[in-house]
């Protein structure tokens, strides 16, 4: 037990949430698919996130049959997988990237990439590569068992989601289990989707919050700096996706995709300084 | 002990692995459903669809020709393919129907890969009054166009999925994105014993019908048990509706035929139990075709309903546990099987069913002639005639 809250202790994800709470800031979090054009192109963003005001990066794992997906995303999978992209090679981007940078990396990656490297391989693999914490989105808690262990034992989070659907039980229930962050799912579908119950989501992150003290973020549907500014309000981090990947598979041919990224998130980022 | 546990699981098999967004679902799904199943006016209301609108019990035929003319085992066929709809997949969709309309959801979807699910569960929206979906990927919605229509005169909405292999496993994926954005005021009527618990007991149980009446029946004409089932296996549901009375009858050979397509060794087929290992697509743990990294691969099947990269977890278990065997028939097998039935019998098998037929011919060659054979003969070809005209080269 000990030993266990010692490493998490050291996690990067931890470090990142309470150093912005000092500065009553909130977490911009970036999701990029990797090897979406390619695993050296995947390298370079996650760089200029970073540079662009970032404060974590996620990671989607490309798989074949992304059920809680929406185009934009399943189409970056398809990129990713044409690319040859890899649970394995992917942590050896990660492996390479943690020689200029600490940015806390969390991967998205569906179960069954998980399961055909290794649960207690992969969360050792892991966790050496450099990443902090794992999203696994067809994984639910009550299905988490062959993962609880070797994460906890390599001290990467396992962070779970919960939904404008989940019920007081369930709500208790993965807001206890789920470690580094609370995802928090603004809209009842894919990613990808249109955000527009901001009072839903504020009311839903303030039940979450009265069963832990882990931070809750908020993803799904985040697409513009408005947006991003109106769930700063709300929670403790903002999570987007889909407007990300959407100028990533817009650019990733012409030259101008480290650039253009790069801007998208600065806007993010400025929308969401505290006033 | 009675499978699956509270946990979905059968073994290491089934479970629930999906979005948090469709865990509640899934939860009411399963609390409605174990309520009403033992509701007596809702099993009263069941049977009364399934024998007035679905037409059961359906026969279990003698095949007499096609027993003589294989020389072996005496052959009997479980006649689904005379339900209404012309398959077994509408047992399914009119119990999932009754509990939809019970947990106040006016609309359903659903994914076809035949088309024949997409059919039964198009045929019951409309005859219930029911808004319905059905999701199908485009490669289905041309090998099938007869079936597309068809949901289209019942008054569904067919939509098209143009992503991945384009067939069942894609309209799975498409079917359950709907499902988790309009999951407060739609029921999702999965096909087959697939999916995340409860969907592989539910269907199950509601298929569970074929092996009650074929045990009753076989009992009546033989006055005994027969040796040996045989079903094709796609998902698995009209097997384990086979099957499932016949558990606990120990000397019962249960055999499940899965599609080799153009061969096992040729890596073009659908045989998870002879190129799959364990893993987890579309919400459950189960036998899974993938590569070594745990993509899910392409599969192929001159069948639609059977090509599809997973099986239902309750036949992994049962493969585990050496209660079924799962053997395979090639494309070109199935063809044959397709028209020596039709031929001897003047049945003109799905090419899903043609494929138990299969292993019929080879199998009841080498039985005895006072052995028993007992066949799903699971849908009816009619949504195939322009295929295997295709298929021979004949202009229709």
């Amino acid at each position: 037990m000990d030993e266990r809250e010692g490493y998490i202790d050291m996690n990067r994800l931890d470090q990142t949430f309470s150093s912005l709470k000092a500065k009553g800031e909130k977490a911009l979090i970036t999701y990029i698919m990797a090897g979406d054009p390619s695993l050296h192109e995947t390298e370079q963003l996650v760089l200029e996130l970073e540079r662009a005001g970032a404060d974590i990066i996620e990671l989607g794992v490309p798989f074949s049959d992304p059920i809680a997906d929406g185009p934009v995303i399943q189409q970056a999978a398809e990129r990713g997988l044409q690319s040859g992209t890899s649970l394995r090679r992917i942590l050896e981007a990660v492996t390479r990237l943690r020689a200029s940078t600490q940015i806390p990396i969390v991967l998205m990656a569906y179960y069954n990439n998980i399961h055909a490297f290794g649960e207690a391989d992969f969360c050792g693999k892991a966790a050496e590569a450099g990443v902090d914490g794992l999203i696994v989105p067809d994984m639910p808690p009550d299905e988490a068992e062959p993962l609880r262990k070797p994460a906890a034992a390599a001290g990467l989070h396992l962070i779970f989601l919960l939904a404008p659907t989940s019920t007081a039980s369930r709500r208790a229930y993965v807001a206890k289990e789920s470690g580094g962050f609370v995802y928090y799912v603004s809209i009842t579908g894919i990613t990808g989707a249109k955000l527009n119950d901001i009072a839903g989501v504020r009311e839903n992150v303030a039940k979450i919050r009265k069963h832990t003290k882990t931070p809750v973020a908020v993803g799904f549907g985040v697409a513009t700096p408005e947006d991003a500014a109106r769930v700063a309000e709300a929670a403790d981090g903002v999570i987007v996706g889909s407007a990300i990947v959407r100028r990533v598979g817009e650019h990733g041919q012409d030259g101008r995709l480290v650039q253009e990224v790069g801007s998208f998130v600065r806007s993010l980022k400025a929308a969401m300084q505290p006033a | 002990m009675a499978i699956p546990d509270r946990h979905g699981r059968f073994g290491p098999y089934g479970g629930r692995y999906v979005p948090e967004t469709l865990m509640p679902a899934l939860l009411e799904l399963e609390e409605a459903y174990q309520r009403t199943r033992k509701d007596k006016g809702f099993q009263a209301e069941l049977k009364h669809y399934l024998k007035e609108y679905v037409g059961r019990p359906t026969p279990l035929y003698f095949a007499q020709r096609l027993t003589k003319r294989l020389g072996g085992a005496k052959i009997y066929l479980k006649r689904e393919d005379l339900c209404h709809t012309g398959a077994h997949k509408i047992n399914n969709a009119i119990g999932q129907a009754l509990l939809a309309r019970r947990m106040k959801k006016p609309r359903l979807i659903a994914e076809t890969g035949a088309g024949q699910h997409g059919v039964a569960t198009a045929t019951v929206a409309a005859m219930f009054g029911l808004e319905c979906e059905i999701y199908m990927g485009t490669e289905d919605m041309q090998r099938q166009a007869l079936n597309v229509f068809r949901m289209r005169l019942l008054g569904s909405k067919v939509t098209g999925v143009d992503a991945g292999s384009r067939t069942l496993k894609d309209a799975i994926s498409e079917a359950m994105r709907d499902w988790t954005t309009n999951v407060r005021t739609t029921h999702y009527v999965l096909g087959s014993v697939l999916g995340a618990h409860p969907y592989p007991m539910m269907i199950r149980d509601f298929q569970a019908v074929i092996g009650r009446e074929a045990r009753k029946q076989i009992l009546a004409a033989e006055g005994r048990l027969p040796d040996c089932l045989i079903a094709c296996v796609g998902g698995g549901s009209n097997a384990m509706g086979l099957f499932h009375a016949f558990v606990p009858d120990k000397k019962v050979r249960m055999v499940g035929v899965e599609a080799a397509g153009l061969g096992v060794e040729s890596g073009k087929h659908a045989a998870r139990f002879a190129g799959g290992r364990p893993g987890v697509l579309q919400g459950t743990m189960t036998y899974l075709l993938q590569d070594e990294n745990g993509q899910v691969n392409l599969t192929h099947s001159v069948s639609a309903g059977l090509d599809y990269a997973a099986v239902g977890p309750e036949h992994s278990y049962y493969k585990e546990t050496d209660r079924a065997e799962y053997t395979w028939a090639t494309d070109d097998e199935a063809l044959a099987a397709f028209d020596l039935l039709a031929r001897e019998e003047g049945i003109m098998p799905a090419l899903e069913s043609a494929h138990a037929i299969a292993e019929v011919i080879k199998c009841a060659p080498r039985m005895k002639k006072n052995q028993i054979l007992v066949v799903n003969l699971s849908g009816r070809g009619d949504k195939d005639v322009q295929q295997v005209a295709r298929i021979k080269g004949v202009t229709l």
